[in-house]
């Protein structure tokens, strides 16, 4: 079953065109991993998918579970199963973290017409989901994602996505700025995650991720386009040889618009 | 009342009101009461209102204040109903004292008192027993430093007094609340509090002001409090006026070896607002902190001017104030931190910050450092900022909507001064207030 439907989507940030024509397609129950060089429109895309509002769509269209995601604020898209992992979480100082992953998954519950959970299944939801992640209990009732390391932040936003059980889940490289334990970490809370009704787009600068987390579809992006799409070969290719050999490629197939 | 130093229209009417006062009470008051009196009103008639060439008033203009006539509040309780007043006053626990229109109001004031601690109206005492306050009272709040302070002591007449023993520790909150209800006309009251805690007690004093909404009156209110050594008293001042009041209150603080001094003051209400705190640490071992939290909208202004004066050695303060400002309000922030030459260890801080919810709000912020000791360490800083976008786009990412997560940052930067409230039912009370009030996401305070 298609989950999310890319047509031709153009996104500018700040005036600039940055996405030029993206076409992909994710089924229920596939891991993608969209892989590409820096500044090639990798971060845009998931971006762009979760409604940063700084992120323009002037062309092109996507559907997802076949409503118009575009036309939906960024909190409906959220409570209606998209989630986006962070590049760079964001701290909030005197947010506990705790309360505000409650408030965000009543809000979820609520809108799938669940009951909220109260404070003592709350609790027992992040012992469950905090044990996969190895997550120090200490760090639920500390201000959201304030002080924390860089590997915590990254840990902080897979726990979340354990707790909100999306349906599509986008991980803005995730595994930047990782140490291995750290990594392994992060791809089992994944793995876990993966069941045939939920989709996953893992984006990427690194091969390294994808040994852990192994994708069905390997998507290259370079220069605003996918310039090539195949299986997980092809992240093993692109480790050898870099993306240098897919540059050319990219300007080859630029007047055609599709890859 | 006869030396008129100077004479303008905008004092007159006051010192004619002033004059009435002495020639009604003269006959019942002691003589160290009456000599205090006189010297607030010649201060006040010497000095007149202040205006923005003051430095002290650089920013606020008192011209709402001074370009009409406030006739004395009468006494009459305006039709007000006890569960008008309870919901004012909230479930606390504890003594409850209530004024209405600067006087006594037995009928609103319940509980009962440890053996010991001493507190009532400041008329009755005065009546009774005045020399329990007369060491206290203008002493350390000077007739001659401050024009509305003046004012205040020129009408002294009821208020609240607060004697903690030594060494007395109470548990519950003692709360004085000041009513203003005067429908008909525009008028003044001048509550006064006294507050004597003694050597090694500890108390919790609220102290509120309140009005019915829409209500156009002026409260002057003057509070004096004399911490004892080794004695720990949590000050708290929820100003809920009318959001058409003028408010103006001025706390002194004096404190002995090792008093530990907290101030938590809360602003919600009032179109001109001015507090002023002047606190000194007298004693070696002290410690002070103050900490604030204001909300205004509108047209409203609220200034909040703090001097910490350490006099002696080894002591430390803490100071934390938090404004949230929108719509075209304006807000002051002046934080004076004095070291004298003897206070050596001094240990300041001084954190001030102001959340900009719209283009319009402004607010005029200064600490003001002046250091005669070597060996201290003050620092300070301000910072005024609007709600951090990223951390909006993050919670609505997570499934929040607009609204949720402008309030959930809003409270979250509340949370530093809130946080800080010992009694439960207080912070409560106020975290759900604070809430109630923000401007909606989709209104006007969204301009950003």
């Amino acid at each position: 079953m298609t989950m999310l439907e890319i047509h031709n989507l153009h996104v500018r940030v700040g005036g600039k065109p940055i996405l030029q024509g993206i076409d992909l397609c994710v089924n229920a129950g596939e891991v993608h991993a969209i892989m590409g060089p820096n500044g090639s429109g990798k971060s845009t895309l998931a971006r762009a998918l979760s409604g940063h509002p700084d992120y323009q769509v002037t062309e092109g269209e996507v559907s997802y579970e076949g409503r118009d995601l575009l036309a939906m604020d960024p909190e409906e898209r959220a409570r209606d199963g998209v989630f986006m992992a962070f590049q760079y979480p964001v701290e909030i100082p005197g947010v506990n973290n705790a309360y505000f992953l409650k408030a965000a998954l009543n809000a979820i519950r609520t809108h799938r017409g669940q009951e909220e959970l109260d404070a003592i299944e709350f609790m027992a939801l992040m012992r469950e989901k905090s044990t996969l992640l190895e997550i120090d209990p200490s760090m639920l009732t500390r201000s959201v994602n304030e002080g924390f390391s860089g590997g915590e932040k990254k840990r902080n936003e897979i726990f979340q996505m354990a707790v909100l059980e999306p349906k599509l889940a986008i991980l803005d490289e995730t595994d930047s700025g990782l140490d291995i334990d750290a990594l392994k970490l992060v791809a089992n809370g994944v793995n876990a995650m993966r069941s045939p009704e939920r989709a996953i787009i893992v984006v990427t600068h690194y091969q390294r991720l994808l040994d852990y987390i192994v994708p069905d579809v390997v998507h290259v992006l370079s220069g605003g386009r996918i310039v090539k799409s195949g299986d997980r070969a092809l992240a093993l290719e692109l480790e050898d040889k870099g993306y240098g050999w897919l540059e050319p490629e990219a300007a080859a197939a630029a007047p055609a618009a599709k890859a | 009342m006869t030396r008129l130093v100077q004479s303008s229209p905008q004092t007159d009417a006051y010192l004619a009101d002033c004059d009435r006062l002495v020639t009604a009470r003269s006959a019942t008051e002691p003589s160290w009461l009456r000599n205090l009196r006189r010297k607030g009103i010649e201060h006040f008639a010497d000095a007149g209102f202040p205006t923005t060439r003051d430095e002290e008033w650089k920013f606020t203009s008192i011209a709402p204040i001074a370009d009409r006539h406030f006739a004395p509040a009468h006494d009459g309780q305006s039709g007000l109903t006890t569960d008008r007043v309870e919901s004012w006053a909230g479930a606390l626990g504890g003594y409850r004292l209530v004024l209405v229109n600067g006087a006594y109001a037995p009928q609103f004031s319940v509980g009962g008192l440890p053996a010991g601690v001493h507190v009532s109206s400041l008329r009755s005492i005065l009546a009774t027993n005045p020399a329990a306050v007369e060491p206290y009272l203008g002493r350390f709040a000077p007739p001659d430093r401050q024009a509305f302070t003046a004012l205040n002591t020129g009408f002294l007449q009821d208020g609240a007094f607060v004697w903690i023993p030594p060494g007395t520790i109470i548990d519950q909150p003692i709360s004085l609340l000041f009513v203003s209800a005067s429908p008909e006309t525009a008028s003044v009251s001048h509550p006064r509090v006294l507050i004597v805690a003694g050597d090694r007690s500890q108390v919790r004093i609220v102290e509120g002001y309140v009005g019915p909404p829409g209500q156009e009156y002026f409260t002057n209110a003057v509070t004096e409090v004399v911490v004892g050594s080794g004695a720990v008293v949590d000050h708290y001042k929820l100003q809920r006026e009318s959001q058409r009041a003028c408010h103006i209150g001025s706390m002194y603080v004096h404190g002995t070896r090792d008093s530990t001094f907290s101030s938590h003051s809360i602003a919600f209400g009032g179109a001109l607002v001015r507090n002023d705190i002047i606190a000194v640490l007298d004693g070696e071992g002290g410690d002070y902190t103050l900490n604030g939290l204001y909300l205004v909208d509108g047209r409203r202004l609220i200034d909040n001017h703090t001097t910490i004066d350490h006099a002696k050695p080894h002591c430390g303060s803490h100071e934390m104030y938090k404004g949230i400002l929108s719509g075209h309000a304006r807000a002051v922030f002046n934080g004076k931190i004095i070291v004298r030459p003897d206070a050596q260890k001094t240990d300041a801080k001084q954190t001030n910050k102001a959340l900009l919810l719209s283009d319009d709000a402004q607010i005029n912020t200064k600490p003001q450092l002046e250091i005669f000791a070597n060996d201290v360490k003050c620092t300070h800083g301000a910072a005024v900022g609007q709600l951090d976008e990223d951390a909006i786009f993050y919670l609505r990412a997570r499934g929040l909507d607009l609204q949720q997560a402008r309030d959930m940052l809003i409270h979250a930067f509340a949370g530093d001064v809130l946080n800080r409230i010992r009694i439960e039912p207080l912070r409560k009370s106020l975290e759900e207030h604070l809430l109630s009030e923000l401007p909606a996401a989709g209104g006007p305070a969204n301009q950003q």
